[in-house]
């Protein structure tokens, strides 16, 4: 005992005696893991991946603060744990965060340094400008040449990129004509026939001559025309200006407007403050659907976990009895929903309940004579979902109760006996509160759980049958993360919109976060088993 | 006296009587649930012998001319039948590859973080800890955008960890692995007696030598539970697989069964079903063979995911 005691502030600290080699080998290992983190950021910078550069630069940066510090040798055990846990956890949930608070969505995909260019591209054929018959050309390395005509009868050479010039069949590099003044051929370059060119995917986004200069494009198969930039970007004033018509377009929230509202598409991303968490709340083209999905939010876990509760407590307290016949028997097949994967199971269901020829259908048919369209009508919908998850869900219950009915001590129940107390005042007074106790945070944890239960949702249905008229696809069995789904990736026609979805997440993320906390607080999760150290 | 007794005889009789009934009821209420519990089962096992193999001409659950057919279409052993391109064994063995090796590689991470957590004192301990808990509370459905591009973006620079990859998808999961699993672990390490510990610094072993000689052999059956439950979790999901992956060679068995099963699915419910059983048989008995195991490990905190 005295000799262990000079041990114990070491202890404390974590550290224990470090060899030299294995000092060693910790700072050969962190050299080796730098040069790699060093390579990956550079290659990441250079593809234009800024976001990812510096996600791992604070996790390089972390490790080395964690293998070289002699206090953070407790992370020293979960290093590569955090690494991961802030690559794929915590940086997603940023993302989302910030997206939440962004406009990015289809028509608003592009960063602005990507759509101005792609707006400036835009053309337009200035009056007075020239026009000019044209003839493709292409070379092996799948450069073109185009051979123009002016309305005059002058003759050009131009191609992408340099200046066009006057030429004349016969010049150097250049072949002889045909009937039309053509040249058959131009050095390195093979001529295309008309057809050849028609269908030509690339042609008609090539520039020729020299950008500032003078460029010609190609307008149709017959015309090649001096086309000009319609749009130019002033930055001072954030503004995009039509050369056409001198008209104005200001930014509007990642849209270039102008005064008249027209628009100018592409759109970009760009910060909107809090306009996605306005819309979700007011918006009145999604208040009918939300107000449907979140009162169905709310009844869809409720109902769950009320009912598969129910059923597991009964079943675990009928078959309580230690000497009960087939016990073993009776609870393996009663755990067999809890043991088949979910997706499975629900595509099972989706089958059995199929409206037109699902088994379940033959027999209630067979049985009364009637049977509900479950993925057609609203209500049956609902029923029928919370009947899949009172099979998928009521073996869980039936373990987690009959687990903690064994520890309610029998001396209660024979007190209670002995001072005349009825089955049901047991239950009521000591089995119930008792078991609460101790099953009350994995309700919760289950509620959490189905709150979000995305899989059945989805896997079902898809959250049919759809709401009519609604603004953006929403269907009455739809919860709001199954919701979110379906406006970040499956736009329907009607575009995606991750910036709506993201600031959902985050209304779903408060709500059940609230709730999560709530269990910590009137549960002990928090104390631990051996503070005794 | 004799009258005593004979009430007493009387008594004992009725009673055991009324447990005798109250049995032979509860064995009939079994009966009920149990008919509820795995019909859904035996139906789809009577579907997969079923070789019509729709949904509407399965007419009772014994099948008629009951053959194998729908398990050789399943594996394109059927001439008369194509399986479009999709390939059923290449599903099982990718998705036996990616849990396999995730599974082992989080319980490395969670092991090795939840002894710490329990037998080292750092600042912020706590904060880590319930941290943990709250950031697995977060919807990540959304988080999918953003590990998409994460994942699309490692693959520009490494295509090996890029989309459509195993090794990827493995990553993404990894990134789950400081969760709940980390209390469940981190509660069974708490009821190990530090003395262990002790005795070993003494000896002057290091903290690794403890862990690794001393402590690991005691986990075996918390390993083996949280083991478990990690692979089915990650051989159940299909959300992340379906994502990351696009090329059927590639899909995890979910993965395929989902997008076979997206159109027209009353036509394909017999190879369906043999794809289905196939698939949950495995899961399904390692759970009825380590039940006890498994629902120790349940009542401590984790929910099927």
């Amino acid at each position: 005992m005295s000799q262990a005691l000079p041990e114990k502030p070491k202890k404390r600290s974590g550290m224990t005696e470090e060899s030299f080699l294995s000092r060693l080998m910790r700072i050969i290992l962190l050299i080796v893991f730098d040069a790699g983190a060093v390579w990956f950021i550079q290659n990441a910078l250079s593809k234009g991946f800024d976001q990812l550069a510096i996600v791992i630069g604070v996790i390089a940066v972390m490790f080395n603060l964690i293998f070289l510090l002699p206090q953070a040798y407790p992370l020293r055990w979960m290093a590569f744990g955090l690494g991961f846990l802030i690559l794929f956890t915590i940086y997603p949930i940023i993302f989302t965060v910030y997206v939440a608070f962004t406009n990015y969505g289809d028509g608003h995909l592009l960063t602005k340094e990507q759509a101005i260019p792609l707006i400036e591209k835009q053309v337009y054929l200035p009056e007075g400008g020239r026009s000019y018959s044209w003839t493709a050309y292409r070379n092996e390395a799948g450069e073109y040449a185009l051979w123009l005509i002016s309305p005059e009868g002058e003759t050009f050479l131009a191609k992408p990129g340099e200046e066009i010039l006057p030429a004349k069949p016969g010049d150097p590099g250049i072949g002889e004509a045909d009937s039309k003044g053509i040249p058959l051929s131009i050095e390195g370059y093979q001529r295309l026939n008309t057809l050849l060119a028609a269908a030509d995917k690339n042609l008609p986004n090539i520039k020729f001559g020299l950008e500032g200069d003078q460029v010609i494009q190609i307008r149709n198969p017959s015309e090649a025309a001096e086309l000009q930039s319609r749009f130019k970007y002033d930055e001072a004033t954030d503004t995009v200006v039509d050369q056409s018509n001198g008209e104005i377009y200001y930014n509007v929230d990642g849209t270039f407007t102008s005064r008249t509202g027209k628009t100018i598409s592409p759109g970009f991303r760009t910060v909107v403050g809090l306009k996605n968490f306005r819309d979700f709340l007011t918006s009145p083209a999604l208040r009918g659907p939300l107000v449907q999905i979140v009162t169905w939010n709310f009844i869809f876990p409720t109902v769950s976990v009320v009912s598969t509760f129910a059923l597991g407590l009964a079943i675990a307290i009928m078959f309580n009895d230690p000497d009960f016949p087939f016990k073993k028997l009776i609870r393996s097949l009663l755990i067999i929903p809890y043991t088949i994967p979910g997706l499975i199971s629900i595509i099972i269901w989706r089958g059995l309940l199929n409206s037109e020829f699902g088994i379940v259908n033959k027999i209630l048919n067979d049985l009364i004579g009637t049977a509900p369209r479950w993925t057609t009508e609203p209500f049956w919908a609902q029923v029928a979902i919370l009947l899949v998850n009172l099979w998928l869900g009521y073996p869980y219950m039936m373990l987690v109760s009959s687990g903690a009915l064994q520890s309610i001590p029998s001396d209660i129940y024979e007190a209670a006996m002995i001072d005349g107390a009825t089955p049901w005042q047991r239950f009521r007074r000591i089995t119930l509160p008792l078991l609460l106790i101790a099953v009350g945070p994995l309700l919760i944890a289950s509620y959490v759980f189905n709150f979000n239960n995305f899989n059945l949702i989805y896997l079902f249905i898809a959250g049919g049958p759809p709401i009519p008229n609604a603004a953006t696809q929403a269907g009455y069995t739809d919860i709001l993360i199954s919701y979110v789904y379906k406006l970040a990736f499956e736009s329907g026609g009607r575009g995606v919109q991750y910036g709506l979805a993201s600031a959902i997440s985050i209304v779903v993320f408060f709500i059940v976060g609230a709730i999560t906390l709530f269990q910590y607080r009137f549960t002990n999760m928090w104390e631990e088993a051996s503070e005794n150290v | 006296m004799s009258n005593l007794t004979r009430t007493f005889g009387a008594l004992r009789s009725s009673q055991k009587f009324q447990k005798r009934f109250s049995i032979a009821m509860r064995l009939v209420i079994a009966v009920f649930l149990i008919a509820f519990s795995i019909f859904p089962v035996l139906w789809i096992v009577s579907a997969s012998f079923d070789p019509s193999q729709s949904l509407a001409t399965q007419e009772s659950i014994i099948p008629r001319n009951a053959s194998l057919q729908n398990y050789l279409r399943l594996f394109d052993k059927d001439p008369n039948y194509k399986f479009g391109d999709l390939v059923f064994q290449k599903w099982i063995l990718n998705s036996v590859k990616v849990s396999g090796i995730s599974t082992l590689l989080s319980l490395t991470i969670t092991t090795m973080a939840a002894y710490a957590f329990s037998r080292m004192r750092f600042k912020g301990r706590v904060t880590m800890l319930k941290g943990i808990l709250l950031i697995q509370v977060f919807p990540n459905l959304l988080a999918l955008v953003a590990i998409y591009v994460i994942i699309f973006q490692f693959g520009e620079i490494i295509p090996a960890l890029g989309l459509n990859t195993h090794a990827g998808l493995i990553m993404v999961y990894l990134g789950g692995s400081m969760g709940m699993n980390i209390w469940l672990m981190k509660g069974f390490l708490d009821t190990i007696p530090r003395d262990i510990d002790e005795s070993g610094m003494v000896d002057g072993a290091s903290h690794f030598q403890i862990f690794w000689h001393l402590i690991l052999p005691l986990l075996r059956p918390i390993l083996v539970v949280i083991g478990i439950l990690s692979f089915i979790g990650t051989y159940g999901d299909f959300v992340l697989a379906r994502i990351l992956l696009n090329d059927v060679n590639q899909y995890t068995l979910m993965v395929g069964l989902q997008i076979f099963t997206a159109g027209q699915f009353d036509q394909k419910w017999g190879v369906f079903a043999a794809g289905a059983l196939i698939g949950a048989l495995p899961i399904m008995l390692i759970y009825l063979a380590l039940q006890d195991q498994i629902v120790g490990g349940l009542t401590q905190g984790a929910v099927k995911g």
